[in-house]
């Protein structure tokens, strides 16, 4: 009796095993993902605290690329980051004077709302703590105690756009703006219309995709003049292609910044290009600098901003910048 | 359909012997007595886990996280006690601080004007909820509701129109800005700690609010109100003037907060203070208000800022990986719950 249960218990788990295995898929899911590679071999010396403080709304791509450029900063340079973020500016000005209380060595912060979070980003400068501006502050960084800057300057990169869309001799551009209330979303849509005129904003809500295909299907049917769209997100771009097809327009997507998909949608051809603020690079450039500026007295910029881009991806380039998307580094 | 029936107690033959009963058991049965016992829980885990949490500075940064917090909370608290609910709460808030900043810079008045103009506009917002609440018989969650949405789109909207971006102008050069910063978001050297004045402002709102439940007439109207409105009203407390005074008295703290946030930053972003309400709700539950009103303490309010001041915070110095943030402040409200839960049985089945 005992030996049989035994037996039966010994035949279930090889065949649950068996079934395992057959279930897995021969390609593609996570077996096909390229192992996360870090940078190079450990710095070595002294062991120093950076503290990055964001206005990242929790669970964007375009911010996991950052995070993932200083994190590979971090690991190669031996350096220990502390991350923290909060999207509302009074909480990340409280966030900035916790890395003053924990005593770092090193600050690196966004100034998506400068006048609260520049005080207190001083107060960490006047404390001797070297600070550098990411991302966001272009203009600011300097009012922060910041020695320098590393980014790039949205207005330039929305005015990049426009050009390129009159180079297209595009009739009318529809610019989506996916929340409402950023004055970093704003100034980019201000700079397309700055260099082509008819550009029309339209506000969705980008944490709701499906609302926001709506959205944009519904305008893009209503007013058949629009030639582009100009979305402000990768995520976005990919809602705005959906939207396309729904309403049967024959429109042209271009966007802001990158994700997998939607190089890939630039590989075939779905969106024209792409305008990429090359976020993996601003991440890895904050510490890289501070930690320079900590073990040598480095500066970098010569006193200017650092432009991170805007750099253009369209068919021309994608091949090569197709594969470290896949890797979270564009 | 039977009539509601209002149950009274049968009669004591005699005064209750309340001198008798031990200190313990008094400080036992105080609505906040859990949360302290979590407040002081979660202390000591921080203060374990986090080298940076032990200083003073830190001590200060949580004081000061939790008074943005716990400002708000209080009148949140009391209106709870009240019965009630505002969903509004959190971008009226960033209202006042629009309406303030707009209206001083615009007219290029001095920022008293500004100040003054946004009171009012928020007492009127308050008073509109607490009259449509007390007239209507729509529960507050759905008035409150539509005025949040409202207040929300307003925000956003005015500003754009008024100022071409979506964020107020510097306000810091106007008349009377240094002045306000002083009441409203200035430093105080206490010779050991440097601590804002929030912290102090927040302490002294929850001594008022405490007096208020426990020492006043109003005090009494407030839980008579909450704990059954219609025996309230029956044995002559006004009801609805007690409820529009507890919907003000949150609005009050808003604008009080908003200024706060207007002086200390010098401008404010239109799209601010969304699903803080839930906070300052929270703030209250976690400090033993009933979410059924006619129970809770304006103290507990306070603990409970404090709590999930020094739970954000903590988990910043402590350095966790901020992707789990929310999952180790859930845990962390979670164990303030169970242990509010807990102490509370305790108290009441302990002989």
């Amino acid at each position: 009796m005992r030996s049989t249960r035994k037996l039966v218990r010994v035949l279930a788990t090889a065949a649950s095993l068996a079934v395992a295995l057959a279930a897995c898929s021969s390609q593609g899911g996570a077996q096909s993902q390229p192992s996360q590679g870090g940078g190079g071999g450990a710095a070595q010396g002294k062991r120093y605290t950076i503290a990055m403080v964001t206005h990242e709304q929790a669970g964007d791509t375009f911010w996991d690329k950052i995070r993932a450029g200083a994190q590979d900063a971090a690991k190669s340079l031996n350096v220990d980051l502390k991350y923290s973020n909060n999207e509302n500016a009074p909480e990340q000005a409280t966030l900035v004077q916790n890395a003053i209380d924990s005593k770092v060595d090193g600050l690196a912060v966004t100034l998506a709302n400068g006048d609260a979070v520049i005080p207190v980003a001083k107060k960490a400068a006047d404390a001797g703590i070297p600070v550098v501006v990411f991302n966001q502050g272009f203009d600011q960084y300097k009012q922060a105690g910041a020695k320098m800057y590393f980014g790039s300057d949205e207005d330039l990169a929305g005015q990049s756009i426009g050009k390129r869309i009159t180079a297209d001799s595009g009739g009318k551009a529809l610019c989506v703006i996916q929340a409402q209330g950023s004055v970093a979303l704003e100034t980019r849509c201000a700079g397309v219309k700055k260099t082509f005129a008819n550009t029309e904003n339209l506000y969705v809500n980008g944490a709701d995709k499906p609302a926001e295909q709506a959205s944009i299907g519904a305008k893009l049917q209503q007013d058949k003049a629009i030639t582009h769209v100009v979305t402000l997100g990768a995520g976005d771009a990919l809602a705005a292609l959906n939207a396309k097809t729904d309403a049967g327009s024959s429109t042209k997507v271009v966007t802001f910044d990158l994700n997998p998909d939607a190089a890939k949608a630039i590989k075939d051809g779905k969106i024209g290009f792409s305008v990429d603020q090359q976020p993996y690079v601003q991440g890895y450039m904050a510490v890289t600098a501070l930690w320079l500026n900590l073990t040598n007295g480095n500066d970098m910029g010569g006193g200017k901003p650092v432009l991170t881009g805007p750099s253009f991806v369209d068919s021309t380039n994608i091949d090569q910048i197709l594969p470290y998307t896949a890797s979270n580094k564009r | 359909m039977s009539a509601p029936v209002a149950t009274q107690p049968p009669r004591a033959p005699q005064e209750p012997p309340r001198a008798t009963r031990s200190l313990t058991a008094r400080v036992l049965t105080r609505p906040e007595i859990g949360a302290v016992a979590a407040a002081i829980a979660i202390f000591i885990f921080f203060f374990a886990v986090a080298a940076p949490f032990r200083t003073l500075p830190a001590f200060s940064t949580v004081l000061y996280a939790s008074s943005t917090i716990g400002i708000v909370a209080v009148g949140v608290a009391l209106l709870m006690i009240g019965g009630e609910f505002d969903l509004s709460s959190g971008v009226s808030v960033v209202t006042s601080a629009l309406t303030a900043a707009m209206v001083s810079f615009q007219l290029s008045l001095n920022v008293w004007v500004g100040v003054l103009v946004s009171l009012i506009v928020a007492l009127a917002i308050g008073f509109l909820n607490g009259y449509l609440v007390v007239r209507t018989g729509i529960p507050s969650f759905l008035i409150t509701l539509s005025t949040f949405f409202m207040l929300r789109g307003i925000n956003l909207g005015v500003t754009k129109a008024v100022t071409g971006t979506v964020a107020t102008p510097n306000v810091s050069e106007l008349d009377g800005f240094s002045a306000a910063k002083a009441v409203f978001a200035s430093d105080i050297n206490l010779g050991f700690i440097n601590i804002k004045i929030t912290v102090l402002w927040w302490i002294l709102f929850v001594a008022i609010a405490t007096w208020l439940l426990l020492r006043t007439r109003v005090g009494n109207w407030i839980f008579a109100s909450g704990g059954n409105s219609a025996s309230a009203r029956a044995v002559g407390v006004p009801v609805h003037k007690v409820k529009i005074g507890l919907f003000m008295g949150v609005a009050f703290l808003a604008w009080f907060y908003g200024m706060h946030l207007l002086f200390n930053f010098s401008s404010v972003q239109s799209g601010l203070g969304i699903g803080n309400e839930f906070i300052y709700i929270i703030a209250a539950v976690v400090g033993g208000a009933l979410l059924t009103g006619g129970y809770g303490s304006a103290i507990g309010a306070a603990v409970g800022a404090f709590i999930f001041g020094m739970t954000t915070q903590g988990i910043v110095f402590a350095g966790f990986d901020p992707n789990w943030f929310y999952t180790f402040l859930g845990a962390m409200l979670l164990l303030a719950v169970l242990v509010n839960l807990y102490v509370k049985q305790y108290a009441l089945t302990r002989k």
